[in-house]
């Protein structure tokens, strides 16, 4: 096992070099400079311009930029943001517990919804409930996220008056009324959000599970006697979790990633927003870092998934 | 003629027998903006007038706390490495200027004692030093007092090439010396008419001598207080999260009596402008919104029954369609637009004029900036009663098209009019931008009518305003026949706004496009004018010299201004915030006050 888990890491290491050159050599070839905003600015000569091009190495070749960024990388080092002069890694870390509250709550919201929702209505296709469930799923997912982001500020926040829809990262209270602020703001989002992953989940746990519940092993568990409750929870969803486990820890590392159209339309400071707005402004180290470390989660929560496997299934063998 | 009656108009306000208020409009009939007319009377020997504040708390504090909302967050806040202007909106709720400009573009003293004159001797009558004395008692943030020491050092600081600061033409081409503890004198190298540069607005912010002696120069990124200001503004730094928050708290030392009004300020970032509109105007959980660029319906429709409503400032920040005065579809040794070439249509002034007949400012108007524009015939624009008389603009297609035809462009069989088997076809850029799309339109739709074939093109605008060298897509490369943007007018003085246009600024392969005269307008009696108005020291006749660089302009369709475009700010109903239309808007920010 653990042999198994090295052997996977090796791997990995060549592969997120290959990553870490394609994301570069992209980035560098990509239109647009940092200092674009300067350029209309008839206070600003063409020379400082030039000057902070030359500081910040951008105008060296792309192998020795890429060399450099290489070699600071292995040191801990992860640059720093030409917009705003700080330290990638505190501008990541500063995002991150945002980020990981509100999207990692609407995961947990679209888990809770998709999993007793899908596996409910797999154990009686085609009734009511299961129709209902599926018309349900399929508007959810037909609706993108910034429809239903504008429509709940609509009802909730202009008409209602109840949520404010401007997350803010430091609320003015203590105790009890901040965890109930903490709350009340990060409803909105997270609704959208956990509302459209959990609609496409439970169409993917509905399905997983109609695939197990027909086999002969459920047939003979029933036959030994065994409660409905029973040959469900213990003899169906065990195995048809497989897949399941792959699709969310492929989803894991969009926890981090964050949610780019949700944290813009409610100004939700998270990694999500700090990628698209270092886009915007060619914030190259910035982006390099956010991806690179996306790249990581992926295969790191690959490894996880394919870990689990063995854990659900000791059929699969880990060599 | 214009300087005798200047002259003879300023003699009248000094005496008393002409009010400020009067002789400013009739400078406007001549085309003087606000802040000019102000300094001719300065440099004349009348008093800048200091602003009349009306600021009724009577208490520092007690106003709770001051919510904005910026759709683009600060992402730094050294004043001085601003690199838009929400960088130094932000820096400028801590760090302070010497003076700053109000609503009409007058002085307002910030840090300084007072504002310079001829009178009280601080200003030199040749326009080569000014004397600025500073306000006693004014403290940092931390404790320690404010000194000429940290505004000769800010100088130093940011005229470092090294420091690489955005600021550094400010405070170029001057030397800044102590006087005493609480005075300094700046020396020109040459004669400066506008003065009141350096020290003064967003770039004018002072820094500490204490914390920023060891990061000037090459080191300046590692400076803590990049990140931590420490001012002597009316509000003292607590947090900050690039593009999300800076947030401040009451500053109880601070230099002005009864101000601040507000306890706290939260200036929280992201999201768009649409949504800025409406958490200040319908919701109400914001106080101000930045920037409002919505379109006059939605905003219209939000402030019905609303909790705000929006703020308008005249500046002069004007949107134009620029003409290129050579060849983009040749190319002259690997360099297309290149001086070398002369364009094979818009070469002819008659065509220029033409075309600027064939633009509907009126409807672009109505359909697109509403009340955040006016019409206007100047590249070089005041508020409206300041505007230039001597030019003016018509939008008649019948009248075009004549002149097209006396051009010698006939109406071919398609309906596309051409002159000696060329074809009347223009290619027309811009910058993605949902006003300026819609402008295109309607732009093109006219040139449709006199037998104009346009065709419009798009480019993000990271890529349109990029210096990148490589991209065949920048507005300075002009790779296009008419391209349109905004400039703005980021100082109430026309120097830089209309110096860009002189020849040897022409944007060329040479000098890496980073040249900014990217019409590529080419002509010595313009050159001759921006030259003369340099080194003019009587700002009388100085003055004289930019409006007849606006009219060379206007004479030779170097542009055609679309829309004199106004600042649009969002505020809740009960918030007075200072806005000028000459400054950012936190520039004023220790003025701000909520009426109960």
């Amino acid at each position: 096992m653990s042999q198994y888990i090295l052997r996977r890491l090796l791997i990995a290491v060549p592969s997120l070099l290959g990553i870490s050159l394609v994301l570069f050599v992209v980035l560098a070839l990509a239109p647009g400079d940092p200092f674009s905003e300067l350029a209309t600015n008839p206070n600003v000569p063409p020379e400082v311009q030039a000057a902070l091009r030359a500081k910040f190495g951008l105008d060296d070749p792309i192998y020795l930029r890429y060399l450099h960024w290489l070699t600071a990388m292995a040191h801990g080092d992860w640059g720093f943001s030409f917009v705003s002069r700080m330290n990638v890694d505190t501008l990541i870390l500063q995002r991150l517990p945002t980020t990981l509250y509100v999207i990692g709550s609407a995961q947990i919201l679209a888990l809770c919804v998709a999993i007793p929702v899908g596996v409910y209505a797999a154990t009686r296709p085609y009734s009511v409930f299961d129709q209902i469930a599926n018309a349900l799923a399929f508007i959810g997912f037909s609706l993108p996220t910034f429809f239903t982001g504008i429509l709940f500020i609509l009802i909730f926040s202009v008409t209602l008056d109840w949520l404010p829809f401007v997350y803010s990262t430091d609320i003015k209270a203590s105790g009890f009324r901040w965890v109930l602020e903490m709350i009340r703001q990060a409803i909105m989002p997270v609704m959208v959000l956990g509302l459209f992953q959990a609609a496409s989940m439970t169409r993917f746990v509905r399905s997983a599970m109609l695939d197990v519940i027909r086999l002969d092993y459920v047939t003979t568990a029933r036959a030994k006697g065994l409660g409905q409750a029973k040959v469900i929870v213990k003899h169906v969803m065990r195995n048809a979790m497989i897949p399941v486990v792959t699709l969310i820890a492929l989803q894991m590392p969009a926890v981090f990633g964050g949610a780019i159209v949700t944290e813009q339309i409610f100004r939700i400071p998270g990694i999500g927003s700090l990628l698209i707005s270092s886009i915007l402004s060619n914030d190259t180290p910035v982006v390099m870092a956010v991806t690179f470390v996306f790249a990581c989660l992926v295969v790191l929560f690959n490894l996880i998934a394919d870990v689990l496997y063995g854990w659900l299934d000791p059929r699969i063998s880990l060599r | 003629m214009l300087d005798k009656e200047l002259r003879s108009m300023i003699g009248k306000v000094k005496d008393g027998r002409m009010d400020r208020r009067a002789f400013i409009q009739r400078l406007a009939a001549v085309g003087l903006t606000a802040p000019m007319a102000n300094q001719i009377l300065a440099i004349g020997g009348v008093a800048m007038a200091q602003s009349p504040a009306a600021y009724p708390p009577t208490k520092r504090g007690g106003g709770g706390p001051l919510k904005l909302l910026w759709w683009q967050g600060p992402t730094l806040l050294n004043p001085h490495f601003a690199t838009g202007t929400k960088d130094q909106d932000g820096s400028r709720l801590f760090y302070e200027p010497l003076a700053s400009w109000d609503a009409d573009g007058n002085l307002n003293p910030i840090l300084a004692a007072e504002i310079p004159s001829i009178q009280n001797g601080s200003l030199a009558a040749d326009a080569k030093s000014v004397t600025w004395k500073i306000k006693s008692g004014v403290k940092w943030h931390d404790g320690k007092p404010l000194t000429a020491d940290d505004l000769v050092f800010t100088w130093a600081y940011a005229s470092d090439p090294a420091t690489a600061a955005v600021s550094v033409n400010t405070y170029a081409d001057m030397t800044v010396e102590k006087v005493d503890d609480l005075t300094i004198r700046i020396l020109f190298k040459n004669p400066t008419p506008f003065w009141a540069n350096a020290f003064v607005g967003a770039y004018g912010c002072v820094i500490p001598k204490h914390l920023f002696a060891d990061y000037k120069g090459g080191k300046s990124r590692e400076a803590p207080n990049n990140l931590a200001p420490v001012g002597t503004g009316p509000y003292k730094f607590v947090e900050f999260k690039p593009g999300d928050v800076v947030r401040g708290e009451l500053n109880p030392d601070y230099h002005m009596p009864n101000r601040p009004y507000f306890d706290t300020i939260e200036m929280k970032g992201g999201g768009d402008a649409v949504s800025a509109a409406r958490a200040v105007i319908q919701t109400g959980e914001y106080d101000f919104g930045w920037n409002i660029q919505v379109e006059d319906d939605v905003l219209l429709r939000l402030e019905k029954g609303g909790k705000g409503k929006t703020i308008n400032a005249v500046g002069g920040d004007i949107e134009f369609i620029a003409l290129n005065f050579t060849d983009p579809n040749t190319e002259v040794d690997g360099e297309r637009s290149s001086l070398k070439t002369k364009h094979p249509i818009l070469s002819d002034p008659a065509v220029r004029k033409a075309l600027a007949l064939l633009v509907d400012r009126e409807s672009v108007k109505k359909a697109i900036y509403g009340r955040a524009g006016r019409t206007t015939a100047n590249y070089l624009n005041g508020p409206e009663k300041f505007a230039s008389k001597n030019t003016s603009w018509e939008f008649n297609v019948e009248k075009a098209s004549k002149m097209l035809d006396d051009a010698g462009w006939k109406v071919g069989a398609d309906g596309i009019r051409e002159k000696d088997g060329k074809k009347f076809k223009l290619l027309y850029q811009t910058s993605t931008n949902g006003p300026r799309q819609k402008t295109q339109a309607i732009v093109k739709q006219a040139c449709q009518k006199a037998g104009i074939d346009v065709e419009l093109k798009s480019v993000v605008a990271s890529v349109f305003f990029s210096s990148d060298v490589a991209n065949p897509d920048t507005y300075s490369k002009f790779y296009a026949d008419i391209e349109e943007f905004q400039i703005p007018m980021t100082q109430p003085d026309p120097a830089l706004h209309m110096k860009r246009y002189i020849s040897s600024q022409v944007a060329t392969k040479e000098n890496k496009w980073q040249g900014q005269n990217f019409p590529r307008y080419v002509n010595k009696d313009y050159d001759a004018l921006i030259a003369a108005a340099e080194t003019e020291t009587d700002p009388v006749k100085r003055a004289a010299l930019y409006i007849k660089c606006n009219d060379l302009l206007w004479q030779d369709t170097v542009f055609i201004p679309v829309m004199h475009r106004l600042k649009v700010e969002a505020a809740s109903n009960t918030l007075r915030p200072a806005i000028s239309g000459w400054a950012n808007e936190t520039d004023n920010i220790q003025d701000w006050y909520r009426e109960a």
